[in-house]
């Protein structure tokens, strides 16, 4: 049976959902002009304050607007007082794993998760072994994607627990809203975001090994201003107020981590790291990299400087290990999970790889390690050329596969240039933690799928964002 | 702060403040190039002494032939072989904004980001001579947006100080280097002193600073090559003078080393070129020759930014 796209505002398509109502009200009662208008304005500021996002392989664009529909996605306190006791559910378990993965591995020992799945991953790190890091945090930000098929309950897509980006489109969307609908905004009552950067600091700070300093010094480590998510990076250094720093800029002297300034060397203690692990260290990981620092690693391990997110993160949030996480929440806090994980056939099991292969054109086929909606095939909307292709990459490595269902994600309006128009959203929610416990602020990012029908709403694939609003009570 | 960040902030500066004497180098050429022959002076070309003003000879000719109106202006305002041409000094300046981002002030980025943005209707097209000037007044403009931002919003910490210098260690050498092309007609010749040719030759020098005006309002009387000279040598009331900018450039890395508590060569060379330019006088420059003093001039110049980058960019 086929059921009905659920969508935001209408539901199954009848009536406008409670926390639209107000929304609904003051679209009947604005001219259409006016949405258009102020949507030209949204894309005049995003231009001009130069928020923009690179595309990997693809020259003439190499600096884009990600396209942003000026309608919200909203949710009610409800929605996201159950969404977010999960997320902060599904995080503590998260970095209960990584504790006892790079530690004591009960629950390898107890046969929940596969050990091959563990010690073959690639983005597992021996060198963590045995490690204790501060807090026993690992993941201090946590991206978890979320969709809903229907009013009831919220999926998880996938956890991003390595170096999520996209938090700065959460923060600079609400601005731009508030600058274009302050009429609409100020019609009810909606929870405000802009302490994130607050949070963050104070997460970070939080975890800092002490080294005596009376402020810990924090800075924020990026690839540069080729990275895709260069805007973010400098958006954060320069709202928390603290270096944006590339590796050249840091160097260990015994086993101490400093920062090149004009006036000397300047001790460092928690870096925010927006590099993957494998560019951390060349004398640790990747011996090419040129974006390292050459023996941060030890002095990480040293217990001079902190990493966030630790090194080492990525086993966690791998697709094969995506399908034992209920069991991993279960396991570890001996509570039910409350948000649901999409049905997963691992295809290294034999049987679910039969299914998948012999169900290619209803399935969604994911690389066990990709991202950014790379690597994977969308079967009912693939050509049959594609399928055969992704067939023959299956078979040949089964273990870096998996399959899910097509889920008929939700869809919310967006302006189009013939008025409103559904199309497929996520959301992407930032989970924070540090030694003051979690925090997660009312909102997230909620990303798109502009192409009509389309499920693929990655920024990379011309996806675009929405600002997105809880209501308080 | 970060000396990367600094390193970024000095070149930014220099590069935005390139591209704007570049464009009056153009200016001036555009202006002679099209008075009467036989007014154009006995150096002949214009055009080519607008590439010997810019610093780019070699590279000119290594991808030219002759200097014609439009191989010059392609070359110094488009042109990618050139790194001082004016398209790539905002290319250069617009990464430098990037990548200190957070130590710009929003409307510095928005005047780098959108002088790129005006700009670019003008890359990958063939240029007529005559939309030359709307050309050159956006980038005047530009380079005028972004040290007025700079002026009016920075905190005056070691940013500012460090953006400000890459500003006074650039129009220097352009100052240097615009009177030094031109040093043979600034040399006292028996006839023709004031003459009709010479004139032109002076007031397009000091039009290429744009001191022209400020000329009359300090001298009073009628160009005089020697005059010319000391207006942009010695005089500290003029802005784009050597002796402004050093003032400027020593009071800046004593701001530096105030706030960071310990000075060094930087701050000990600026202030010995500071205090050579104030005790001179210009009879002294013209009896040891005018071409060497801006010679030496210009090697000195470069020596200070070797020190300054040597002890806080890297």
């Amino acid at each position: 049976m086929i059921r009905p796209v659920f969508d935001e505002m209408t539901g199954d398509g009848g009536s406008i959902r409670d926390a639209y109502r107000v929304l609904r009200s003051w679209l009947d009662s604005s001219p259409p002009q006016l949405l258009q208008h102020r949507s030209e304005e949204a894309e005049l500021f995003f231009r001009k304050v130069g928020i923009t996002f690179a595309v990997y392989g693809n020259a003439e664009a190499e600096e884009r607007l990600i396209p942003f529909d000026v309608i919200p996605r909203i949710f009610s306190s409800g929605e996201w007082s159950r969404l977010s006791r999960g997320l902060e559910q599904r995080v503590k378990a998260l970095n209960l794993f990584l504790s006892d993965l790079y530690g004591k591995r009960e629950i390898l020992r107890a046969g929940i998760v596969p050990q091959e799945l563990v010690f073959r991953n690639p983005y597992f790190r021996p060198q963590m072994n045995g490690l204790a890091v501060r807090g026993g945090i690992y993941v201090q930000v946590a991206g978890i994607d979320i969709v809903r098929v229907d009013d009831e309950d919220f999926y998880v897509l996938e956890d991003n627990l390595r170096t999520p980006s996209g938090v700065s489109y959460m923060l600079e969307n609400r601005e731009v809203m508030l600058r274009l609908f302050p009429d609409l905004m100020a019609m009810q009552r909606i929870r405000p975001i802009d302490n994130y950067v607050d949070e963050l600091f104070a997460a970070l700070k939080s975890i800092s090994p002490g080294s005596g300093a009376a402020e810990p010094r924090v800075v924020l480590l990026t690839p540069g201003p080729l990275n895709s998510a260069y805007y973010e990076h400098s958006f954060l250094a320069d709202r928390m107020g603290v270096e944006l720093v590339e590796g050249r800029d840091l160097f260990v002297r015994d086993e101490i981590v400093y920062m090149r300034t004009t006036e000397g060397p300047r001790r460092v203690d928690v870096i925010y790291s927006r590099i993957d692990d494998d560019y951390l260290d060349p004398l640790v990981f990747r011996p090419d990299s040129a974006l390292g620092v050459p023996g941060l690693i030890s002095a990480y391990r040293s217990g001079n400087v902190t990493i966030a997110n630790a090194p080492g993160t990525g086993v966690a949030d791998d697709k094969a290990i995506y399908s034992y996480v209920p069991d991993i929440i279960r396991f570890y806090l001996g509570e039910d999970p409350i948000l649901k994980n999409v049905p997963t056939w691992r295809c290294r099991e034999k049987e679910a790889l039969a299914y998948v292969l012999d169900n290619l054109h209803e399935l969604v086929v994911k690389e066990v390690n990709g991202s950014g909606g790379y690597g994977m095939l969308v079967g009912p909307h693939a050509t049959n050329d594609m399928r055969e292709r992704f067939r023959a990459q299956v078979l040949a490595a089964p273990d870096n596969y998996i399959a899910q269902p097509t889920l008929a994600l939700s869809t919310s309006p967006v302006l189009t240039k013939d008025g409103l128009s559904p199309r497929h959203v996520d959301l992407r929610p930032f989970v924070l933690t540090g030694l003051n416990g979690v925090r997660i602020v009312p909102g997230g990012l909620t990303r798109v799928a502009l192409t009509p029908g389309s499920l693929v709403v990655n920024s990379s694939q011309g996806g675009g964002t929405k600002d997105t609003w809880v209501l308080s009570e | 702060m970060l000396s990367r960040d600094a390193d970024s902030l000095y070149w930014l500066s220099r590069y935005v403040e390139r591209a704007e004497n570049t464009a009056r180098i153009l200016d001036v050429a555009y202006r002679m190039a099209s008075m009467p022959i036989g007014y154009n002076g006995a150096s002949g070309n214009e055009w080519e002494s607008a590439i010997v003003t810019a610093g780019c000879q070699d590279q000119f000719q290594n991808a030219y032939s002759d200097a014609t109106p439009e191989q010059v202006i392609e070359f110094l305002a488009f042109s990618e072989a050139n790194p001082s041409s004016i398209q790539r000094c905002l290319d250069t300046a617009r990464q430098n904004a990037r990548s200190v981002r957070s130590a710009l002030t929003s409307e510095m980025w928005e005047a780098i980001n959108s002088a790129w943005l005006d700009l670019r209707p003008f890359k990958n097209r063939k240029i007529n001579v005559e939309d030359l000037p709307r050309f050159l007044n956006l980038v005047k403009e530009a380079s005028l947006r972004y040290d007025g931002s700079a002026l009016r919003t920075m905190l005056r910490n070691d940013a500012y100080w460090f953006s400000r210098l890459g500003v006074y260690i650039e129009r220097a050498d352009n100052t240097a280097r615009v009177l030094d092309v031109k040093y043979h007609v600034l040399l006292p010749r028996d006839a023709e002193v004031g003459g009709g040719i010479d004139y032109y030759q002076w007031a397009a020098i000091l039009r290429s600073v744009s001191a022209l005006v400020s000329y009359q309002w300090v001298y009073h009387q009628n160009l005089k090559p020697w005059l010319v000279a000391d207006l942009l040598i010695l005089r500290e009331e003029m802005p784009r003078s050597l002796a402004a900018c050093y003032a400027s450039l020593s009071r800046h890395l004593d701001d530096i080393a105030q706030r960071y508590g310990t000075s060094g060569v930087a701050q000990r060379s600026a202030r010995a070129s500071h205090a050579r330019l104030a005790n001179q006088t210009i009879t002294d420059i013209f009896q040891n020759g005018l071409h060497e003093f801006l010679q030496d001039f210009i090697a000195e110049n470069n020596r200070l930014s070797v020190a300054i980058s040597n002890q806080y960019l890297s």
